[in-house]
């Protein structure tokens, strides 16, 4: 039998690589997003040797994160990326730092220059645990082999407990290489980190008898109740309908209360509805569920939502009290807090003021009688096509397919146009940067969606400038055959920078005009893809049909109004109060404050 | 708990009990500066030997609202164990060591020993035209002696920043 000079069977050993490959199958990992790289061989190799663990390359490592997130965000489950050392690892921060503001669960393998060079600038050496630090939730460097497997279970465990977040585990080249034995995951609870999930009992009585007491009350919700999971969004329907309050959801959370539901008000904030936003400037009782009072939400601190007392459930309690200072803190799992919450609510003695709430609603549906977001397509052929209406159209034909779709975005104005036009009813259905705002995410998330549901319709919605962000990525849908359907809305416009231009900087169009840009029909061929493009509105139903139609992937070009902007809209530094509606309604010019300017 | 945007600034000892891991002392201060928080002091040290722990003690000031936060950004970094806000929790010691190098000649010598006999500070080097003072005690006490020596020549001061924990039964 053969032993190393330690006296251990060498024979039950398996190389750091191999070691790895098991931790992640214990795991539950089916699909890696990766790009090799001279450091990673040994794992390379030994997925060569195995066929439990489906490896997806990417164009560019930045996509493999993006791809790992979509993955994540459309099945609940940890996205799993592999990339090599040096360059490899800086292309993914950009994804990194988007898991992590989004609050996405992925481990992220990197690869390291061999344990004695490091810190001697050796070939393809970065710092990756000190650049990927603030980048991640937590990292790792695994210095010895048999440190391995249980660094690969913590990793998990860390990437999908309490706020979800990525992970690095970074592996230098000697430790793959070198032997020792696979170690299962840990039935022992970890050492230092063990966030809360369950409610604190008095917390919840007294949010409910806020909740039952109120005559306005909101529930705002957040990208928390989708991490919650799907039970989180099927308690959320129950606890909205016993309250008979108004539900608004943040970009984040669209999809865990459905679209389609009246007692839902869309989205709020920035480019939320005027229903939404003034609801809660309104309200008496604010019940945010998995919300971080970000700054698109709230708008001006000071003139936020000044009359209401505030529940916050979250199960990260650095995210209470961040910003917005509550009177009712509960830390714990959305899904968890409100099937508690809604338990004390049926059992609070008092009586719902029902006549109140009569009253709140008939206040909301003056509200809503403004019809926000209307816009006027011209119907004549010929006719340019508005934004708006080709998500409408993309929304009303999907729907009426019936066929499991799934949108991812870009970043812009064509991303907010999806938000308030594009309804959802069930979570996990809705990919978007949004904390991050990083364009070129739409279509890498859109393929890693596919590669999870590999018969649904995965259509990302994107603008013309975000597109090229990624647009390598078309190479892998073709490799692999994905048939993601990228919906370019193409106004030849950075659209976002320009609306804020004309807005806010005396339409002075500094670069924001996307100059040179490439045939979309053309450049969809030449990856093997199709191609189409619709100038007017009457082609527009065509390309669509068409689009979803192919059984490969697709590019549908859009050529949309180049002057159309986005609204409602609140501007930086301005309260939910001071709206500015758009050309449908008389124009209200809010008055835009210095202090508001350097705001972004 | 704060409900209201409270702007008055106070000073918190904190300290944190962290796993003696590698990069755990670049997450903390990382994290103050990452986000902008003050440190003003702070000490770290293996204190649990058998069981590879460090504690960390941070001296910071800021809102109600901001030291809240702080302790929350540090209690969720993976390798923390504890947080405990002694200046919050009540009564507590916290205690810093200074070495002041003072470079003086004639009258100014006989002062400076005076001075120091009074602060309880210890000579732990002396030549003819120097001492160095080590001197222990509450970061205000160290302040003063420092101040103090002064005029006298001061040349050259290095502290420790603060160890801190609190009185009576209570532990972190
Ligand atoms: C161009 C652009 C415009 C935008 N405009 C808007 C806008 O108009 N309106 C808008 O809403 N957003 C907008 N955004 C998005 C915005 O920047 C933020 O990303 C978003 O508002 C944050 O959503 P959230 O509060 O739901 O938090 P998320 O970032 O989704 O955070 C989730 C919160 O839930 C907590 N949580 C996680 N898991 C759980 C769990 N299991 N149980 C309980 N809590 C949990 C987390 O700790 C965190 O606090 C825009 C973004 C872009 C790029
Ligand atoms: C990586 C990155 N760089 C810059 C920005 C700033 N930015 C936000 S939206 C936008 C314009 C997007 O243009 P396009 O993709 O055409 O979308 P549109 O707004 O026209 O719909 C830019 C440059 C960003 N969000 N991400
Ligand atoms: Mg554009």
């Amino acid at each position: 039998m053969a032993t190393d000079a330690g006296g251990t069977n060498t024979e039950t050993q398996l190389s750091g690589a191999e070691v790895l490959l098991r931790a992640l199958k214990d795991q539950g990992v089916e699909v890696i997003f990766g790009y090799p790289g001279g450091a990673v061989l040994p794992i390379y190799d030994a997925l060569y040797q195995q066929n439990a663990i489906r490896h997806i390359l990417v164009r560019h490592e930045q996509a493999a994160v993006h791809a790992a997130e979509g993955y994540a965000r459309s099945t609940g489950r940890v996205g799993c990326v592999l990339v090599t050392s040096g360059p490899g690892a800086t292309n993914a921060v950009t994804g990194l730092v988007d898991a992590l503001m989004d609050s996405i669960p992925i481990v992220c393998l990197t690869g390291q220059v061999p344990t004695h060079l490091i810190g001697n600038d050796a070939f393809q050496e970065a710092d990756t645990t000190g650049i990927t630090r603030p980048a991640t939730k937590h990292n790792y460097l695994v210095k010895r082999a048999e440190d391995m497997a249980r660094t690969v279970h913590e990793a998990f465990y860390v990437a999908r407990s309490g706020r979800p977040g990525p992970v690095v585990i970074d592996l230098p080249k000697d430790v793959l290489i070198g032997r020792a034995a696979y170690v299962p995951p840990a039935t022992t609870p970890h050492r230092s980190y063990r966030p809360n999930t369950t409610p604190d009992a008095t917390a919840i009585a007294r949010a409910a008898a806020l909740l039952k007491g109120a005559k306005r009350p909101v529930i705002y919700t957040g990208g928390g109740v989708i991490n919650a999971g799907a039970a989180a969004s099927d308690a959320l329907r129950r606890l909205v309908r016993a309250t008979g309050a108004p539900c608004t959801s943040t970009l984040m959370g669209l999809g865990a209360y459905p679209a389609n539901d009246p007692l839902f008000l869309g989205m709020l904030g920035m480019h939320g509805t005027y229903e939404a936003n003034l609801a809660m400037h309104a309200c008496d009782v604010m019940l945010n569920i998995g919300a971080r009072f970000d700054d698109r939400v709230t708008g001006r601190l000071n003139a936020f939502s000044p009359q209401s007392r505030k529940i916050h459930v979250d199960i990260d309690p650095s995210s209470i009290n961040k910003n917005v200072p509550v009177e009712v803190a509960i830390v714990a799992d959305a899904g968890e807090a409100i099937e508690a919450l809604l338990a004390a609510f049926e059992a609070d003695p008092q009586t719902q003021d029902r006549a109140a709430l009569a009253a709140w609603w008939q206040q909301i549906d003056g509200w809503r009688g403004k019809d926000c977001l209307r816009f006027t397509q011209p119907t004549a052929r010929g006719a340019v096509i508005k934004p708006q209406y080709a998500v409408q159209r993309l929304y009303e034909i999907t729907r009426d397919l019936g066929r499991e779709t799934f949108i991812t975005t870009e970043v812009g104005q064509h991303q907010m146009w999806a938000a308030q036009h594009f309804r959802f009813d069930a979570p996990n259905r809705w990919m978007t940067s949004g904390g991050l705002g990083t364009m070129g995410y739409g279509l890498p998330a859109g393929m890693g969606v596919q590669i999870a549901h590999p018969d649904a319709l995965v259509i990302d919605i994107a603008g013309e400038a975000s597109i090229l962000m990624n647009i390598q990525e078309m190479s892998t849908l073709a490799q692999y055959r994905l048939p993601v359907k990228v919906f370019i809305l193409n106004n030849e416009y950075m659209g976002m920078v320009r609306q804020w231009q004309e807005l806010l900087h005396g339409g002075r169009y500094s670069e924001s005009y996307s100059a040179a840009l490439p045939d979309f029909v053309k450049l969809a061929e030449s990856f093997h893809a199709k191609g189409l493009r619709a100038h007017s509105v009457d082609e527009l139903d065509d390309v669509i049909r068409a689009m979803i139609a192919a059984d490969g992937p697709v590019i549908a070009d859009i050529v949309v109004d180049q002057k159309e902007n986005v609204f409602p809209m609140i501007p930086s530094g301005a309260a939910h109060n001071e709206m500015i509606l758009g050309p449908e309604h008389e124009a209200e010019a809010a008055g835009i404050t210095d202090e508001g300017l350097v705001l972004v | 708990m704060t409900t209201t945007f409270d702007t008055t600034i106070r000073s918190a000892t904190i300290s944190v009990l962290v796993e003696n891991e590698a990069g755990v002392l670049a997450r903390v201060i990382g994290l103050f500066s990452g986000r902008g928080y003050n440190i003003d002091s702070l000490t770290v040290a293996p204190v649990e030997d058998g069981r590879g722990r460090s504690r960390i003690n941070i001296v910071t000031s800021g809102t109600e609202m901001v030291i809240e936060q702080i302790k929350a950004q540090l209690d969720r970094l993976v390798p923390v164990h504890r947080v405990a806000d002694l200046t919050q929790q009540g009564p507590h010691v916290a205690r810093e060591m200074a070495l002041v190098k003072v470079i003086c000649a004639g009258d100014k010598r006989a002062e400076a020993l005076r001075l120091s006999d009074a602060f309880r500070a210890r000579v732990v080097d002396a030549t003819i035209e120097s001492f160095v003072f080590e001197m222990t005690g509450a970061t205000d006490k160290v302040d003063a002696f420092i101040e103090l020596m002064r005029p006298l020549g001061l040349a050259e001061v290095s502290r420790t920043g603060v160890a801190a924990m609190a009185r009576g039964t209570r532990t972190i």
